[in-house]
Order: C-alpha cells, then structure tokens, then sequence
C-alpha cells in the first residue's frame, strides 16, 4: 500500500510539473489568493438578532426570547408546552438555567403542572437518548445570516450523538454569541479548529421526495431556541 | 489500472442512451419539476448573498491553488490526521479502493455497514464489492436509501431519486420493508424510512462515507448533510471508513468559510443545509474509535495533468449545473451511463477514463454556457467540453475516419477566400435536391447526422459580400 501512496503522489507530481515542496513560495502565493467577499457583519445588535429569529422561523424552530433572570421559567415552559417529562441535560449545563422539576415556574397561565424528571447525560445511554423527550443544550456561536447554531460539544453542548438521537432539540443561545456572518463564526471556531464541530440549521429535514420539505428525518424533529440577554 | 466511474465503460452512447428516456413523459416531468423547484429556491438564496461573485473567485482561486500544490496539502492532511488518531489509506483505482474498505470491515468483523451518501463509492462500485464478499451495505440518505430498495441507479448528484415520485416510491418502500400499510405524503415516506433506519443506526458497528472537505492544516474531514444519517453514521458506529478523492483537500480551516456558504445555496438553495460536521481523527468519548480515509486517484491525475481542463477538480460536487443544463432537463440522469450526470459528468467521467470510454459525453450539450453561470467554483464547463471534443478527435478517432476526413477537407475549403467563394458556387447550384422554401431539412448519407436534429438555411443565391459589393457600387453612381 505504501507502494500505492508513492505511485498517486509520483503521479500527482508529474502532473503538476514537479514537486511543491518549496513552503515559503506556497504561502506567500496563498497569503494573495483574492477573499474579497464580506467578512464582518453591518447590522446593529437589534437587527441582527431580528435577522437571526426570522431565518431560525422560516427553518421551522421555535425561538422564544428571554432574560437571564427567566430562562428558567421560559424553558420550563416550553418543555410544559410540549409535554416533556423525560428530558436529559448536558452535563456542564449551568444549573440555574433549570426550571424546578417539580412545580414547575410554568408560564402558561393557569396549566395544570405536570411534573419533569431531568436526568444528566453522563448517566444516560444509546437507549436513554433514542427514548427520552428531549435534551437541554447550550451553544458556542449562532449566525444570523443563515440562521445556524454552531456546537464544539464542550461544557453544557452535549457530545454529538447526545444532540442527535432525541426528538426535541432545547438549545440556549446569549445573544452575544450570535454573529451576523459565516466568517465571523469561523473567526471564533479558530481556536477550536480541531475539536468536533457541529452546524445545526434548523431541524433534519428532507427534501428528497417531490422536492417536498419534511421535517424530522433521523435528526431531532423539533428544535426549541431560548435567546437570552 | 481498473479506473471507473460507476458503470460507465459499458454504457450506451449517451444519443443512444437518452431516446428511451425521452418517451418517458412520467419521468420527463419528474426531473422538471424537482430541478425548477430547486433552482427557483437557489435563485432567492444566491440573490441574498450580495457578495456572491467573490465568493465565487475565492473559491476557484483556492482550488487552483491547491491543484498546483496537491501533492503537499495531501501528504500534510495526512501526517495531521495520522496525528489525531486516523489512519489514512491510498488507492489508486476503483478496485484498490473497494479492497481497502473490504479488508477494513472484515478486520473489525463486521457484515453490515451503514452509509451516507457518497458519490465516491458510487464511482467504485463499492456496494457490489461488499455484497459479493457477504457484507450488507445500508444506504441511509434517503434518496439513496429509495434508489437501493428499488434496485435503481442514482440519476442527480444531489438528489439521486429525483426521478422517482411518490407513488413509486410508496410501490418500493411497501415492497421492500415489507409493510402492509403507507401513506403516500412525502412524510409518511419520511417516517417510514427514519423507523426502518434508526434499528440500524443503532446496531451497526461500521459507518462508510465519502467527505465534502479535507482539511489539510488541521487533518480534519467535514461533511454537509440535511437527515442527519450523516450525523448518525459518522458518531454511532465504532468504525468510520471514509472514502475521499484526492481533490477533496483544501489548505486551511479558514477556507471552509467560503465553501460553507456556496455549497448549500447552490446544492439546494438553503442558507444552510440543517447539518454541517467538522471533525478531527477521533475523540475520546464521543464518536467513533477507528476512523479511517481511503483516498482515492481513480484516473483524477490524469485530468489534473491536462492544464486545459484541470479544472475539473474544483468541483465541489452542488449539482447546480445539473438543474440548469437545457440537456439534462431533458434526458434527466441515466443517460449519462455515469455516477456523475449533466455537464459536470460529461466533463469528469471520459477524462477519468483516459478518453477511452464515454466519448459521446462531451457532446452532450449545447455548450449554451448556463452551467458556468451558475458553478460556484467557476469551472468553464463549455471550455473544457470544446476542449475534450478537440481530444476525441484527436486521441481517439483514426486519421482517416470519414468524419476527420471530410473536417479537414472543411477545413482546407474554409481556409482561404477563393477556395470558400468557388465552394459557395458550386454548392448554390449542386443543392436544389435537398432544398425545400429556402431549407434544408434532410441530407444525404453521414451528413444526415447534422440534419436529423436540426434544419439549415439553404445557401441563398446571392451571398452577403456579393451583395455588399453591389450596394457599394450602386452608391458610388448615386454619388
């Protein structure tokens, strides 16, 4: 095989009339490669938060916007609305986001309370995550541009399958990690280049049928955003 | 060397191949339908993007780039892969490469693999090369998943079934899953499917893939998807095989800026396509704890050895040009006798075949310039169709075929003013027999070729210089 490994690179080599191996050159020829496209955003904060709900809407989630000090009663509504009552948590989720599982501090007026287990995920397997409501995570980044929510799966966003097998994707975004272009969410990833990167942009969907839009194919079916500040 | 892309060395030619398929008024109006929608969705996306066009340089200037340096950002992906965990393979042709994965899923014991689409594979022929060896491929994108239940073949790059609606759909999932009952919405289809894949996707311990980006500086792999069977095959198995040609390598992290916002808008006109995945090697507790990259040469250094059409390895396979081409539209994939359809087919599959096979495809088009427009790496597509049409007659037909016999005659006659004026003469009166109100519809004989398509203005009794002569002439009286 490595004979193999010679032979393409040998071919490649004469191909491309001799061997690239010169560094500096290479470079500097990329360093002038034409980015003349748009880098940084132009919209101010309240517009570019509009922009990042309406394209989040138009892929089917549902956005709900809040502040630091009712996040909790707004995911306990949420996860109410929806008759969630298994739900797992990523671990390193900060806890005081939680609603009380319990009573929860519903914000449907008047609403039975029904009662939700939270369970973390480092205690929950394959079959727990295939069974339960939904799971709870928050994010690295949001683009308002493309209406995405960016994960690096470290504390609080769930390894990647964690985000995967459930029907119910519950994810909190501060609003200032969303960014209004798709380079300046790069810019931040720069660092964690080498870490898992997950983009979501709104639920799985299909379209491979009649070039009909399905939600829910193997992906989570529903996706819940709570944008907080 | 077993270079082949799909089956495409048997194939008819493709005017023979798509006769058939143009009486096929059902599948005629599949394929219209599915490549208006998507290109009435891309329209809207592409207008948004206001810096479109740079994009679009910057992109092609990164893949040329790259070509120029390939042998470097390779060999640089895989020491960085190697290095986070990864084993990399290389596989000069079709068959190598099927040998590779093979060999990797019998190591690990496996019977069964799970896919996500992969063109690459397609290319190879992989899934007939497990199944001889008594392994099961499941094919997890759905359209796939459709185009394998119903023992069909792929016949778009991005959504391989589109000529299949849903009724036909119903007949083969009812078959094949053996169901008793389905609905025939596009999301009763759906859910049928996720419940019939979700069992594999968490049983099955090996994942097989292609991969849309390497990335060189950081040895990572990235794949685009909108089921999330991608997620599903390439974090729950144990064992990931992904299969990737050498072209897929980009130099930097960073340059997945530029193709993470073409790709989607020009492959399905979304902003975003639900999910992108970036990954390095492995990672402790999350994914799986193998992962392996065949890459793949199956004949594309013979395209990056021809400067004229090197190009051809920007492609970052979106399909655009599919749903634009005024020939495609037509015929739909099949008659392309390749895994690569429309003029991007026409332009990879003879070359990767050295020239040897699929020399109809070049003519495939009317070189109308629609596919260039709309590439999101700027490949000239109708640059390089000239240019491998120039290749044809060159490599492949005998200097005294009577096609390059009766071109160069042409070209002689065409070559200079007295041989062309006295030809005009002589063809003005010789032509009466095929003439009919100013046409002419039928020729005889090989020349019936040219007008079994297409009529032709007789050659007029007076010619424009002729004319341009007598109009000065009558001026200079006047004056």
């Amino acid at each position: 095989m490595s004979g193999t490994r010679e032979a393409v690179l040998k071919r490649i080599r004469s191909a491309i009339g001799g061997s690239s191996a010169d560094a500096a050159a290479r470079e500097a020829e990329r360093e002038v490669l034409p980015r003349e496209y748009r880098r940084a955003g132009s919209l101010d904060a309240d517009a570019r938060l509009a922009m990042f709900i309406e394209r989040l809407h138009e892929y089917d989630a549902n956005v709900v916007r809040t502040d630091a000090a009712r996040v909790a009663v707004a995911i306990g509504a949420i996860l109410q609305e929806h008759g969630q009552r298994s739900v797992i948590v990523a671990d390193g989720f900060p806890v005081e986001m939680l609603p009380d599982p319990i009573t929860p501090k519903s914000g449907a007026a008047g609403g039975p309370a029904e009662s939700f287990a939270f369970r973390r995920e480092e205690k929950a397997n394959v079959e727990d995550l295939d069974r339960c409501d939904g799971i709870i995570t928050s994010c690295f980044a949001g683009i308002a541009f493309t209406g995405s929510i960016v994960l690096t799966h470290g504390p609080g966003e769930g390894a990647r399958r964690f985000t995967l097998l459930p029907d119910r994707h519950l994810c909190v975004v501060r609003t200032e990690q969303v960014v209004e272009t798709v380079p300046e969410a790069m810019d931040r990833l720069a660092g964690f280049a080498t870490a898992p990167i997950t983009f979501i942009s709104g639920p799985s969907a299909t379209a491979d049928i009649e070039m009909m839009r399905v939600r829910g194919v193997h992906g989570p079916r529903f996706l819940d955003v709570v944008l907080v500040g | 060397m077993t270079v082949r892309v799909g089956e495409s060395a048997r194939a008819l030619p493709f005017q023979k191949a798509a006769l058939p398929l143009l009486d096929d008024a059902q599948l005629r109006k599949n394929v219209r339908h599915a490549t208006d929608t998507i290109q009435r969705k891309r329209g809207l996306v592409v207008a948004e993007q206001t810096d479109w066009q740079e994009l679009r340089t910057a992109a092609s200037a990164i893949k040329r780039h790259t070509l120029k340096h390939l042998d470097t950002y390779l060999t640089q992906f895989e020491e960085r892969f190697t290095a986070a965990g990864g084993v990399v393979h290389w596989a000069s042709d079709a068959d190598e490469a099927n040998r590779i994965v093979l060999g990797l899923v019998q190591q690990y014991g496996g019977k069964e693999v799970i896919k996500i689409k992969t063109m690459t594979s397609d290319e190879t022929r992989l899934n007939e090369a497990l199944e001889q060896a008594g392994v099961h491929p499941y094919e997890t994108d759905l359209a796939e998943l459709i185009i394998q239940l119903g023992h069909d073949k792929p016949s778009h790059i991005v959504v391989p079934a589109l000529h299949k609606n849903r009724a036909q759909i119903r007949e083969i999932f009812l078959r094949e899953m053996g169901l008793k009952e389905l609905g025939n919405r596009p999301e009763d289809l759906t859910a049928a499917a996720r419940r019939f894949l979700r069992e594999k996707f968490l049983r099955v311990k090996i994942g097989v893939s292609g991969a849309n980006f390497l990335i060189a500086e950081t040895g990572g792999v990235c794949i685009v998807e909108s089921e999330g069977n991608g997620r599903m095959c390439l974090t729950m198995p144990e064992v990931l095989i992904s299969m990737a040609g050498i072209e897929k390598v980009i130099p930097s992290f960073e340059d997945l800026e530029v193709f993470l916002q073409l790709l989607p808008r020009s492959a399905t006109g979304e902003r975003m396509n639900p999910y992108n995945s970036i990954w390095t090697g492995t990672h402790e507790d999350d994914g799986p704890k193998h992962f392996h990259v065949v890459l793949l040469d199956n004949g594309r250094t013979s395209i990056l050895a021809d400067k004229e059409s090197r190009q051809t390895l920007h492609c970052i396979r979106c399909a655009a040009c599919l749903n634009t081409c005024p020939v495609y539209r037509q015929t739909g994939g099949h008659a392309y006798g390749s895994s690569y359809a429309g003029p991007i087919g026409a332009i990879f599959t003879p070359q990767v075949l050295n020239m040897e096979h699929a020399q109809s495809l070049p003519y495939a088009s009317s070189l109308c310039g629609a596919c260039y427009e709309v590439c999101p790496v700027k490949i000239n597509i109708p640059e390089v169709l000239i240019h491998l049409r120039g290749r044809v007659v060159r490599e492949q037909k005998s200097a005294l075929d009577p096609e390059a016999l009766g071109m160069k005659a042409m070209a002689t006659v065409f070559g200079s003013r007295h041989r062309f004026e006295a030809a005009q003469r002589l063809a003005r009166v010789g032509q009466w027999p095929v003439v009919s109100h100013g046409w002419v519809r039928h020729l005889p004989g090989m020349m019936g070729n040219w007008t079994a398509v297409r009529d032709m203005k007789a050659i007029p009794d007076q010619p424009f210089r002729a004319w341009w002569k007598q109009r000065q002439k009558k001026q200079e009286k006047q004056a």
